[in-house]
C-alpha cells in the first residue's frame, strides 16, 4: 500500500465517523435544536471531510461541501433561520456529501449533475444571506468563514508560516511531504525550505526515515483553520506549527529562525479565527496564542481490528494454555506445593482477567447504530404520513463491535415494521383517543451479560386474526390449530407472512420478520414479540455481548465432544421408549407433553461410529432450530457447561452444514460448535415440525 | 527495490551452493509407502508431529479432521488415501506439513520428512498422462535426485476439494 492509499483509508475511516456525527447534528437541527454546538458539530464535520478531499482531489466533494459550508457558516452567524425547510434540505445536503464520499471511496462518479439542485438551493440561501465580502465589512480579520479558500473574492491575503517537524517514521507512517505542500498550493502560493542540519553522512542514511524539517511559507486568502486541515490527517498536531505573521516583509524562508517564529505568535494570534466562538471579538487575548502551542491531549486511539483480533486470539490461547497447566497441576498434592498452586490460581485470575480487558477493548457503544435510527423513522414518518416521535435510551450500553454492526440490519427491519405496521395515521388514533403523534421507544440494556434492545410502539398491535388468515391462507398453518397469543404474535416471523393492507415500498412485502429472525439467531440472538391489541407492539432482540464466545453445553457422542448454544436449548431429557415413533419414511419423532418433535440423531448425522443407537440409553435435546422449529437432537451424555471460544473452521476449510465453528477445550483438543438450524434442514423432507398438532 | 549485482536473498534462497546460475527449486522431501514426494518449501509453514484430529461429519475419507494449531483451526488431508492408496494408520512416527495456500492453512499427514533438496527447475519433467488418474493431476512435475524419483505435489490441486466452496 502506497502512502496515498493509505492517506485514502484513514480519510475514508473518517468519514464514517463524520458522517454520523453531521447526521446527528443535522437531526438535532431538524428537531429545533439549532444551539451552538450543534452547530458547530456540523460545521467541524463538513469541514474535515472537505479538508481530507481537498488533499485528495476529489473536487466534485470539495466543491459541494463547500458550498454546504457556507451555508452553515450563515446559519452558525445567524443569517440564516432553520426552518423545517431548510432543515429538510440540509439533511439532503448531508446525504449527497455522503453519497459523494462513498463514489470517492468506491472510485466511482456519481451521476452528472446529481448533486446540482441541491448545491444551487444552498448556493441562492448562501447568497441571499450575505455574500462573504459584506457579512462582516467592519473586521477583515475576522471573515466569516475561515476557509472560503482561494476562490473567496476580497478576502485579504493571510500569510501563515508553518513548522513541520515531523517524526523520524513519518515515511513509514505512510505519509508523503510533497502531498501536503501540493494541498497548500492549491490555498495560495507556497515557498518552502527544508532544513536539513539533521541529516546524517550518506554512508549512515536510513532511506526511510524522515531526517527533514520544514519551514512553509503560505500567502493565502484562506483561513488557518483551512491552512491546519491540509495537515489534519496526515500529521499528530504535536508535530506541526501553525503560526500566522503579520503582515510585515519576511525576507528569504528559512532565514526565520525559530526565535523570531516565536516572537510573531503573540501579536500574531489576536487575528485567529476561532471555531467553536465565531462572535468572539477581535481582541481575543493572547490564551488563543497559548492554546495553539499545547499539544492538545489525545484520549483514544484508532487502532487495526486485526492486530487487536490478534491479541484476542493470543489470550484465548494463553487462557487455554493456562487450564491445561492447571490440569496437569492438579494431580499433585496441593499440601506438597502450597505455593505453586497459589501462584497457578493467580495466574488463572490474570489470565481470566486479560481476556475480560482485551474483550472489552473491542467493545463499542451502540450509539453508532442508534443514532442512525432518529432519520429513518423521520423519513418513514414523511412517506407514510404519520406523526412519530422517536425516544432513544441506552445508547451509551456496550457490545462487541461485531455486534454493533450487525445490530443494524434487524433495528432497521424493527423499527419499519413500528412505523409501518404498528402506528396508526394520526387521524385513525385521534378517533381512538390517542395522542395524534405515535411514539416508537429504542432502547438497550445489558441483561445477564446479553444485551436486551427493544423497540416499542403504541400503535394498534398485531391484528392476530389477520396475521392467522394469512397463515392459513399460505399453507403455513392448519385452519384449526389452536395457538396461544403468543403463538400467533410469533407468526410474523415465519417467511411469506405480511399483513400490511397494502404492500408498501417501505414493509409489507414479506420479507424481513423472517430474514431478522434468522439472522439474530445465526448470531446466537433471539427475537420476541410482545403484543397487546390496541396499545401496541413490543420487540425483544437479545444478543450475546460477543460474538468471540460463547456459552456452550458440551455434549458427548461417541467419542466425540461437541457445543451446542446455550441459547437454542430448551431442555434435555432422557425419553421413554413408548415416546419415540418411527415414520414412514425413516423419520423418528418424540412425543413430548402433546407435541410430536423429530429427532436427529448427531451420531449418525455425522457419522460418529460408537454412538448411542437409542435415544432412551441417551439424551435428548430440544432445541430451537430456527424456521425448523422445535427439534430433538439425540445424544450420549451431557459433559457440563462452558463458555468457549469460538473459532473459524471456514478459514482454512470449507463452510460444514451443521457446524458453526469450533472452539478449543482445556485439553487442547478441537470441539465443533452445532449449528442448530443447520442440523434442522437434515431432517427437512424426512419428518416437519407439526405446528401446533 | 531491487539491487542488481549485489546480494540477492533470494537467489541465495533458491540456488545452491555450486555457483550454479540456473534456477533453483528447494524441495521438502518425504515418503508414502514405497514413493518420494516433494512440496515447494515456499509453500511449507512448518513441520509437527502426528497428533490427534477431531473429525469433521461427512467429509471425504481423506479429510482426517482438524487440530488445534496455536489457535487456528487446520484441517489435515491423508496424503495417502488422497493418492487413492488407501486411509493412513497415524502413528507418531508419521509427520504433518503444513502448508500455506493463501490465507488458507491446511495439514498434510506423510509418512516421514526424508530430506530437504535442490532441484534445477530446468531439470524438472512434466508428468506423463497416465490415463487421467487423479492422483497425477494432483503433481506439478518429476524430479530426479540422487537416482530417487521425486514427485513434487501442487498442494493447491491436492487441497482444492476441500477449499472450493
Amino acid at each position: 500500500m502506497d502512502e496515498l492509499d493509505q492517506l485514502r483509508q484513514t480519510y475514508f475511516q473518517d468519514c464514517d465517523e463524520l458522517l454520523g456525527e453531521l447526521e446527528s447534528a443535522l437531526m438535532a437541527l431538524d428537531n429545533g435544536r439549532a444551539d451552538g454546538d450543534t452547530l458547530n458539530d456540523a460545521f467541524r464535520a463538513i469541514h474535515s471531510i472537505k479538508g481530507g478531499a481537498d488533499i485528495l482531489h476529489f473536487d466534485r466533494l470539495v466543491r459541494f461541501a463547500h458550498t454546504f459550508e457556507s451555508v452553515l457558516d450563515r446559519v452558525r452567524l445567524g443569517r440564516l433561520i432553520v426552518d423545517p425547510e431548510l432543515a429538510s434540505l440540509m439533511l439532503r445536503a448531508g446525504d449527497a456529501v455522503a453519497d459523494l464520499v462513498r463514489a470517492a471511496q468506491a472510485g466511482v462518479e456519481m451521476p452528472d449533475g446529481y448533486e446540482n439542485e441541491i448545491a444551487d438551493a444552498l448556493q441562492s440561501l448562501a447568497q441571499a444571506a450575505g455574500t462573504d465580502a459584506t457579512i462582516a465589512p467592519d473586521d477583515v480579520r475576522e471573515p466569516a468563514a475561515p476557509d472560503e479558500g482561494a476562490a473567496a473574492v476580497g478576502a485579504p491575503l493571510r500569510h501563515y508560516r508553518i513548522l513541520l517537524s515531523p517524526p523520524a517514521d513519518l515515511f513509514r507512517q505512510g505519509n508523503e511531504p510533497q502531498l501536503l505542500v501540493r494541498a497548500l498550493e492549491r490555498l495560495g502560493s507556497v515557498r518552502t525550505a527544508a532544513d536539513a542540519s539533521a541529516l546524517p553522512p550518506l554512508a549512515s542514511l536510513d532511506a526511510e526515515q524522515c531526517y527533514l524539517h520544514w519551514t512553509i511559507d503560505v500567502r493565502t486568502t484562506a483561513g488557518l483553520d483551512a491552512v491546519r486541515d491540509v495537515f489534519d490527517l496526515a500529521v499528530d498536531k504535536g508535530d506541526l506549527e501553525v503560526v500566522e505573521l503579520t503582515d510585515q516583509p519576511t525576507g528569504a524562508v528559512g532565514a526565520g529562525t525559530q526565535d523570531t517564529v516565536a516572537a510573531a505568535v503573540t501579536p500574531a494570534s489576536t487575528a485567529l479565527p476561532s471555531d467553536s466562538s465565531p462572535a468572539a471579538s477581535p481582541s481575543g487575548g493572547s490564551g488563543q496564542g497559548a492554546q495553539l502551542k499545547a499539544a492538545p491531549t489525545v484520549n483514544s486511539i484508532r487502532v487495526d481490528l486485526e492486530k487487536l483480533d490478534y491479541l484476542v486470539n493470543l489470550v484465548g490461547e494463553l487462557v487455554i494454555s493456562q487450564s491445561m497447566l492447571a490440569e496437569q497441576l492438579s494431580v499433585l498434592p496441593t499440601d506438597k506445593f502450597p505455593a505453586l498452586s497459589r501462584s497457578i490460581e493467580e495466574l488463572t485470575q490474570h489470565a481470566r482477567n486479560l481476556q475480560d480487558g482485551v474483550m472489552a477493548v473491542r467493545t463499542q457503544p451502540v450509539k453508532s447504530v442508534f443514532a442512525r435510527m432518529p432519520r429513518l423513522v423521520r423519513d418513514l414518518a414523511v412517506e407514510t404520513g404519520k406523526n412519530v416521535r422517536l425516544l432513544i435510551s441506552g445508547e451509551t450500553t456496550e457490545v462487541d463491535k461485531t455486534v454493533v454492526e450487525q445490530l443494524f440490519d434487524p433495528l432497521i427491519h424493527m423499527i419499519r415494521n413500528a412505523v409501518d405496521h404498528g402506528i396508526e395515521s394520526p387521524a385513525e388514533r385521534s378517533a381512538n383517543g390517542k395522542p395524534a403523534q405515535g411514539t416508537v421507544r429504542l432502547s438497550a440494556v445489558h441483561v445477564g451479560g446479553r444485551i436486551v434492545i427493544q423497540v416499542a410502539d403504541d400503535g394498534r398491535g398485531i391484528d392476530r386474526e389477520r396475521v392467522r388468515a394469512r397463515a392459513v391462507e399460505r399453507g403455513l398453518l392448519n385452519a384449526d390449530a389452536v395457538l396461544t397469543e403468543e403463538q400467533l404474535d410469533n407468526l410474523i416471523f415465519l417467511p411469506g407472512l405480511s399483513t400490511a393492507a397494502t404492500v408498501s415500498d417501505i414493509s409489507g412485502r414479506g420479507v424481513g420478520m423472517d430474514v431478522v429472525r434468522r439472522n439474530v439467531e445465526r448470531l446466537g440472538g433471539r427475537v420476541l414479540i410482545r403484543s397487546v391489541a390496541g396499545r401496541g407492539s413490543t420487540f425483544y432482540l437479545s444478543l450475546p455481548l460477543t460474538l468471540a464466545v460463547l456459552d456452550g453445553m458440551v455434549v458427548g457422542v461417541g467419542s466425540e465432544t461437541y457445543i451446542v448454544p446455550l441459547t437454542v436449548i430448551f431442555e434435555s431429557l432422557r425419553p421413554q421408549a413408548r415416546d419415540v415413533h418411527r415414520l414412514v419414511g425413516g423419520g423418528e419423532v418424540l412425543y413430548v407433553r402433546g407435541e410430536y418433535v423429530p429427532l436427529v440423531y448427531l451420531g449418525r448425522t455425522f457419522g460418529v461410529p460408537d454412538a448411542t443407537r437409542e435415544p432412551w440409553d441417551g439424551l435428548v435435546m430440544l432445541v430451537d432450530a430456527d424456521a425448523g422449529g422445535k427439534i430433538g437432537v439425540v445424544v450420549d451424555e451431557i459433559v457440563g457447561q462452558q463458555q468457549v471460544v469460538i473459532k473459524s473452521v471456514e478459514a482454512n476449510y470449507r463452510a460444514l452444514r451443521g457446524i458453526a465453528g469450533a472452539t478449543i477445550l482445556g485439553n487442547g483438543h478441537v470441539a465443533l460448535i452445532l449449528d442448530v438450524a443447520g442440523l434442522a434442514e437434515s431432517v427437512d423432507g424426512a419428518v416437519r415440525p407439526s405446528a401446533a398438532a | 527495490m531491487s539491487l542488481v549485482g549485489f546480494y540477492d536473498p533470494l537467489a541465495a534462497l533458491t540456488g545452491d551452493a555450486s555457483g550454479d546460475t540456473r534456477s533453483m527449486l528447494q524441495v521438502v522431501c518425504f515418503t508414502i509407502g514405497e514413493e518420494n514426494y516433494g512440496i515447494d518449501i515456499r509453500q511449507v509453514r512448518e513441520i509437527r508431529a502426528w497428533s490427534a484430529t477431531t473429525s469433521l461429519p461427512n467429509t471425504p475419507e481423506f479429510v482426517m479432521g482438524v487440530i488445534n494449531l496455536r489457535g487456528t483451526i487446520v484441517p489435515i488431508l491423508d496424503l495417502r488415501a488422497r493418492f487413492g492408496r488407501g486411509q493412513s494408520e497415524p502413528t507418531k512416527a508419521h509427520v504433518v506439513v503444513i502448508v500455506a495456500i493463501e490465507a488458507r492453512m491446511i495439514g498434510m499427514l506423510v509418512e516421514a520428512v526424508s530430506d530437504i533438496v535442490t532441484v534445477p527447475e530446468d531439470e524438472i519433467r512434466p508428468v506423463p498422462e497416465i490415463g487421467g488418474s487423479d492422483a497425477a493431476e494432483c503433481l506439478n512435475g518429476l524430479a530426479t535426485v540422487n537416482d530417487q524419483l521425486i514427485a513434487l505435489v501442487s498442494v493447491e490441486r491436492v487441497t482444492a476439494p476441500i477449499t472450493v466452496h
